[in-house]
């Protein structure tokens, strides 16, 4: 006797499973994860209209200098006269423009290396990560500043340094990740089929990674921050007279004791901002956790 | 091939030296096409754009840039192996001279954070994942996911103004070891450099160890030791934690060499005279062979600590010997 | 502790309910059973049934966001239930103890094996030093395990799959228990070592006078073993008797269709297997927890839980109609199987000849041939290790380290998938064993399915979505099932999608690997039934690789037996199994444990011709 056909209604409702997007939006339910949108979300924010809204430009003197919170400066003056507020305002664009596009571009390549080491298993496998241990050997700020060292502390060079000691983090993240993938049968079915390459490392590894991914991702864009204002902060920025977190806190520290303001409010802007991305990523790889939990089996 | 092997540990140590080694070669490499062969003229990088011709020829010299770039490799290279690390060009004296007493500072710095931060956050990761979601585990975790968030040199300055500056007094807000004096001879002044790099490192290997301890207590084995009916007590140490440790140390390790980098930031905050600042005066004067000469030593560190780590993990996890 | 020879009860389980921590919903209701000295008692159930989940509480133990929500435990005298951690770990070990499921992961991979065997020992006696290691000799010997020191100083994994289970089986008796709890310790063992362990718990159970509960899914396993048996079903105990009553004549039906379900040596009859799954828990239906699969049911069993009612001197039934079903008046047989003959002289679909294949520098082929011919279905029966999943990734074009000819429709195969050519990359199609791995959990079903009509260029758009459609009422889904995902399904229907994605593009050749092993009993009938029936209709050459010799007796025409990378043994199916020549294959049988087997040991017939069914 063959089983007849049978549709069964109350297949049970297993929440749809995670998809890159989908894993984003759910792990939005948790506090931390809101939280940390919101200070991400608000400190870029005024970074991007920050210029447009403050009230004096970010070179104005504005007062005595060093000068307390009152009167026209609501934060007080700098140890050059301007304003605190202005320049906080002003200081932003430049370290979230570089972080972003750091790790973007380290996010690709060494994503891409991780999943493409990953699927080989080996001789390229060895290859890549050879040459990813070679990158690792040097601690991110100092490559970044026997670039500044060499070539001077310009946009690209400093966003190429970061990017560079980005991809072997993420590129041992990704490989991690695709490895138990790369052994599942789901991926030997299609090389059975012929599938080129090309398309199994990116229509199948790819989409089964990104949790770690994300999580890696956000980790990084945390540290990137820290490392593009660190480099300010020992004054290598592109434009040391521009306002920048990172600088206004070095200029400002002598007079600590007397103002603080100048490098209290940006310190207060970068500890909200990488607080958010830290949050972020902890909310990501809860949710991820969680799915992976209840899933069981998998 | 396999009769070609060397067995056990003793041939695995070897191979990861060996390795280690070819790392360093290649990131000498690196390191010195950087620093000596890009296009762009590092005499007249030091020297600025006034120095007459005879100046930039001298340098040039001096410099060896005279020669094939291999044999500017081959002498810098066969001189790091005798121990000479080059002359200094601000300076003009030997490095391994200038550096001596800034590595020994360093290296307090760094020990000290070491010795402090691993068995703090081993015993926070173990004792988090013991009382997993009750208050211990939620508050610590929280409070460690937001320090480690923050770049060290915000908190160090925010340490600085708590302890030193605005709201209390108590220890000093600089930390420069005066040259012929030793670091431990005003040790108030090592304690927010130390704290600061403790709070650095430790909430990342806490967090793994917290993983990797739930892990374990929720293994198999553990779950079978209880069932045999040990004491919790043996189950724990006994079965629990050699377990978990064994992922922690290649974190350890990690964040051991990240150290490395992070003093830059720490030394310019409190103006300690280490290898810190020294990277960075030379960075900011061009000072190329220092520059050269500190990253392999940071790159050596760095190697070194992840073949410890890779021996301690093979040492504590016996399933991985036989694969040797 | 234990008092050998005495009769009473060993064990006392009465109304053990064991609930989800944090919701109060129940996993476990209403387990109700006693075992005496000596016993062996077995637990029968597919996944989900609650059966590991009762073993644990045996030793007040409930697994991590369960609970033990109520009713009791006695041993002996001793009542489990209500005492404190530290009194419950003194009884773990000394009292009761438990064999694991999976003996690879419940030894600690970083201490040595004598360390563990010693603790247990030290644990729970006062002895110390010269004493303990002479305990530790006693019990290796009596597992028949190697006492010298250099073994003892071992680590799990330099010991073999079934070593380490003899270690926990030495550890488990160590102290004299009264009672010892079996987690299905047999699972993923090979046949012969599971004959091995098997008789070394029966003996050891006899020699102590000691009291078991074996928990397992395989029937047959449990037949051979215990002498009283449990089913369950859904949490809940459905029939509890002696094992030769219930498998003459259950008095549930889920326990006849189960037994229907299990593979026979003799007869080439069809496998019924049961349709739908069970509900897990908090889904549970009002009522009868198996009325929505039972072909029995009426509007009665759905309204109130049925009681477990007395059906005769030691069998108690949970079904109101458990009279008919103990007369037999549903029976019905499953319909012997017409095997379509093979005609003389076509061109065999798949030829192998001389087949040498190697990993790295380990030959582990040694020189196969074999062929298979058009719409004929060839079983490759082995233990692991013997090559057979090497076979069927070579032919695949999945294991590129091969010398030799594989032939598809007489043209030369070349070695990797990638080599050759998209027509017989489309013709030779591959069955996965893990229904949980080879599924792309990032796609559709119906992308899963259509993905070989994409890369073949078969078929696009809506001739594709038709096709698609079409496939899963092949295999008993329907197209609804289409934009769901592989989360949301169960194994035996995940392995359906795999054989619709197989079949999809009409191959010529498919081979099965291994594809029900991981599948619950009733689950792998329908499954093997389903490939039968699709295999016949469609006229492929088949290769069905398993281990599993008797489950080849409904699917197969012929059988080659394969051992060590070499075949044994070659012939048709019927002949095999009942009269094997070579040795291996005689062992092989001897080893398997099958209904028959134990009914005969038991000096009873075979189990009845007719099974309840429809």
């Amino acid at each position: 006797m063959s089983e007849t056909s049978v549709a069964f209604a109350d297949v049970e409702a297993v929440p749809t499973p995670v998809r890159g997007a989908n894993l984003l939006r759910r792990s939005m339910r948790l506090w931390r994860t809101r939280i940390g949108v919101a200070l991400v979300g608000l400190i870029v924010l005024i970074s991007i209209i920050g210029p447009y809204i403050a009230p004096y430009g970010p070179s104005t003197p504005v007062g005595v200098p060093n000068a307390n919170p009152g009167g026209k400066a609501v934060l007080g003056t700098d140890y050059l006269g301007q304003d605190v507020l202005s320049r906080t305002l002003y200081g932003g664009r430049s370290i979230l423009v570089m972080a972003v596009l750091a790790t973007a571009l380290g996010l690709i390549a060494g994503g891409a290396i991780g999943l493409v080491a990953a699927y080989s298993r080996n001789a390229l496998d060895d290859t890549l990560m050879r040459g990813m241990d070679v990158l690792l050997a040097l601690p991110q700020i100092m490559l970044a500043l026997v670039a500044v060292a060499i070539i001077g502390p310009r946009t690209w060079v400093i966003v190429a340094a970061i990017a560079l000691t980005t991809v072997p983090r993420i590129a041992r993240v990704a490989r991690g990740a695709a490895q138990p993938v790369v052994e599942r049968d789901f991926i030997a079915c299609s090389e059975a089929m012929g599938v080129p390459r090309w398309r199994i490392v990116g229509g199948e590894l790819l989409p089964n990674t990104l949790g770690p991914l994300m999580v890696e991702a956000s980790l990084r864009m945390t540290y990137n921050i820290a490392v593009v204002a660190a480099l300010a902060f020992l004054g290598l920025a592109p434009d040391p007279n521009g306002a920048n977190w990172g600088t206004m806190i070095t200029e400002n520290q002598i007079v600590l004791p007397v103002q603080p303001w100048g490098t209290l409010a940006p310190i207060i802007a970068i500890a909200l901002l990488t607080m958010g991305t830290g949050l972020i990523g902890d909310g990501i790889a809860r949710t991820a956790a969680g799915i992976d939990r209840a899933r069981g089996e998998e | 091939m396999n009769r070609l092997r060397l067995g056990g540990v003793g041939g695995f140590i070897v191979r990861r030296l060996l390795l280690g080694v070819l790392v360093l070669v290649l990131v000498s490499v690196l390191v010195f096409l950087a620093t000596q062969a890009l296009p762009g003229d590092p005499a007249r990088a030091i020297l600025g754009r006034n120095a007459t011709p005879e100046s930039l020829a001298a340098l040039r010299r001096q410099l060896h840039l005279d020669q094939p770039v291999i044999n500017q490799y081959w002498t810098w290279v066969t001189g790091l192996l005798h121990g000479n690390l080059g002359v200094s060009l601000a300076a003009q004296e030997p490095i391994s001279k200038l550096l001596g007493p800034r590595l020994v500072n360093s290296g307090v710095l760094v020990l000290l954070a070491a010795v402090l931060s691993i068995p703090l956050s081993v015993a926070i990761g173990a004792w988090a994942a013991l009382k997993r979601e009750k208050v211990f585990d939620t508050a610590s975790s929280n409070l460690l996911l937001l320090l480690a968030a923050l770049p060290e040199f915000v908190v160090a300055l925010v340490l600085v103004i708590v302890f030193a500056t605005t709201v209390l007094h108590v220890l000093p807000a600089i930390s420069t070891v005066p040259p012929g004096s030793q670091p431990w001879d005003n040790w108030e002044a090592l304690v927010l450099p130390v704290l600061t790099l403790v709070i650095a490192v430790a909430p990342y290997v806490a967090r793994v160890m917290r993983a990797s301890m739930i892990e374990v207590l929720e293994s198999d084995y553990v779950e079978m030791a209880r069932l045999k009916g040990l004491t919790e007590r043996t189950v724990l140490l006994r079965h629990a934690l050699p377990n978990a440790l064994g992922p922690v140390f290649q974190v350890i390790a990690l964040n051991l060499a990240y150290l490395a980098g992070g003093i830059i930031i720490i030394e310019y905050v409190f103006n300690y005279s280490g290898v810190g600042g020294a990277i960075q005066d030379a960075v900011l004067n061009h000072d190329l062979p220092v520059v050269q000469a500190l990253a392999m030593l940071i790159a050596t560190v760095y190697v070194v600590l992840n073949l410890l780590a890779d021996v301690a993990t093979i040492l504590v996890t016996p399933r991985l010997r036989t694969r040797l | 502790m234990s008092t050998p020879g005495a009769g009473g009860t060993a064990v006392a389980v009465q109304d053990l309910e064991i609930a989800i921590e944090s919701t109060g919903t129940p996993v476990v209701s209403d387990v109700s059973f006693t075992i005496t000295p000596g016993e062996i008692f077995g637990v029968v159930g597919e996944s989900g049934s609650g059966k590991t989940t009762v073993g644990l509480a045996l030793l007040g133990h409930a697994r991590r966001g369960l609970r033990i929500a109520g009713g009791s435990v006695r041993l002996g005298e001793q009542s489990i239930l209500d005492l404190s951690e530290e009194q419950l770990r003194l009884l773990r070990g000394t009292l009761v103890s438990y064999v694991p499921q999976d003996p690879a992961s419940s030894l600690n991979p970083a201490l040595r094996i004598g360390l563990q065997l010693r603790e247990v020992i030290e644990a729970h006696t006062s002895l110390a030093g010269r004493a303990v290691d002479d305990r530790v000799a006693e019990m290796m010997a009596e597992v028949a395990l190697p006492v010298d020191r250099a073994f003892l100083r071992r680590y799990p994994h330099e010991l073999s799959g079934g070593q380490q289970q003899r270690v926990g089986l030495a550890m488990a008796f160590a102290n004299r228990p009264r009672l010892i709890v079996l987690d299905e310790p047999t699972t993923g063992l090979d046949v012969t070592t599971q004959a091995h362990v098997l008789s070394t718990v029966r003996d050891l159970a006899e020699l102590h006078n000691v009291a078991a509960l074996y928990v397992s899914h395989d029937l047959a396993v449990v037949a051979t073993l215990a002498r009283r048996v449990a089913v369950m079903y859904a949490g809940r105990v459905v029939e509890i008797g002696t094992a030769d009553e219930l498998f003459q004549s259950a008095g549930h039906p889920y326990t006849r269709r189960l037994i229907g379900a299990i593979p026979r040596l003799t007869g080439g009859r069809s496998l019924v297997g049961i349709p739908g799954r069970a509900a897990s828990p908090g889904r549970r239906p009002h009522g009868c927890a198996f009325a929505p699969r039972c072909s029995l049911r009426v509007e009665q069993c759905e309204t109130a839980m049925p009681p477990l009612v007395m059906v005769g001197p030691d069998h108690e039934v949970r079904c109101i109609r458990a009279a008919e079903v103990l007369s037999g008046q549903q029976s019905r047989a499953g319909d012997p199987v017409t095997m379509p003959s093979v005609a003389e002289g076509e061109q065999p679909a798949l030829r192998l000849t001389d087949v040498v294949a190697s990993y790295g520098r380990t030959e582990v082929l040694h020189s196969v041939s074999l062929s298979v011919a058009a719409h004929e279905c060839v079983a490759l029966v082995g233990e692991s290790g013997s090559g057979k999943t090497t076979v069927a990734r070579s032919i695949a074009g999945l294991h590129r380290d091969w010398t030799g000819a594989i032939a598809l429709s007489g043209t030369e195969l070349r070695r990797a998938a990638r080599q050759r050519s998209g027509e017989e990359r489309r013709r030779i199609n591959y069955i996965f064993q893990n229904p949980y791995g080879s599924l792309n959990p990032r796609q559709t079903i119906g992308q899963i399915i259509g993905q070989p009509l994409r890369v073949f260029g078969t078929a696009s758009g809506r001739e594709a979505d038709r096709r698609i459609a079409e496939m899963l009422e092949r295999v008993s889904l329907t197209a609804g099932y289409a934009p769901r995902y592989p989360d949301q399904l169960s194994g035996g229907e995940r392995q359906r999608v795999a054989i619709a994605r197989a079949l999809v593009a009409d191959p010529t050749v498919l081979i099965c690997d291994e594809v029900t092993s991981a599948l619950d009993v009733s689950v792998q009938a329908a499954i093997v039934e389903l490939l039968g029936s699709l295999q016949r209709d469609l006229g492929l050459a088949m290769l069905f690789i398993t281990h599993n010799l008797p489950l080849v007796r409904s699917i197969a025409q012929r059988v080659l037996v394969m051992s060590q990378g070499v075949i044994v043994e070659e012939g048709d199916t019927g002949q095999v199994l009942t009269d094997p020549r070579d040795p291996y294959t005689r062992q092989l049988l001897a080893n398997t444990p099958s209904l028959e087997a134990a009914a005969s040991e038991a000096g009873l017939g075979g189990p009845p011709a007719d099974i309840a069914g429809g």
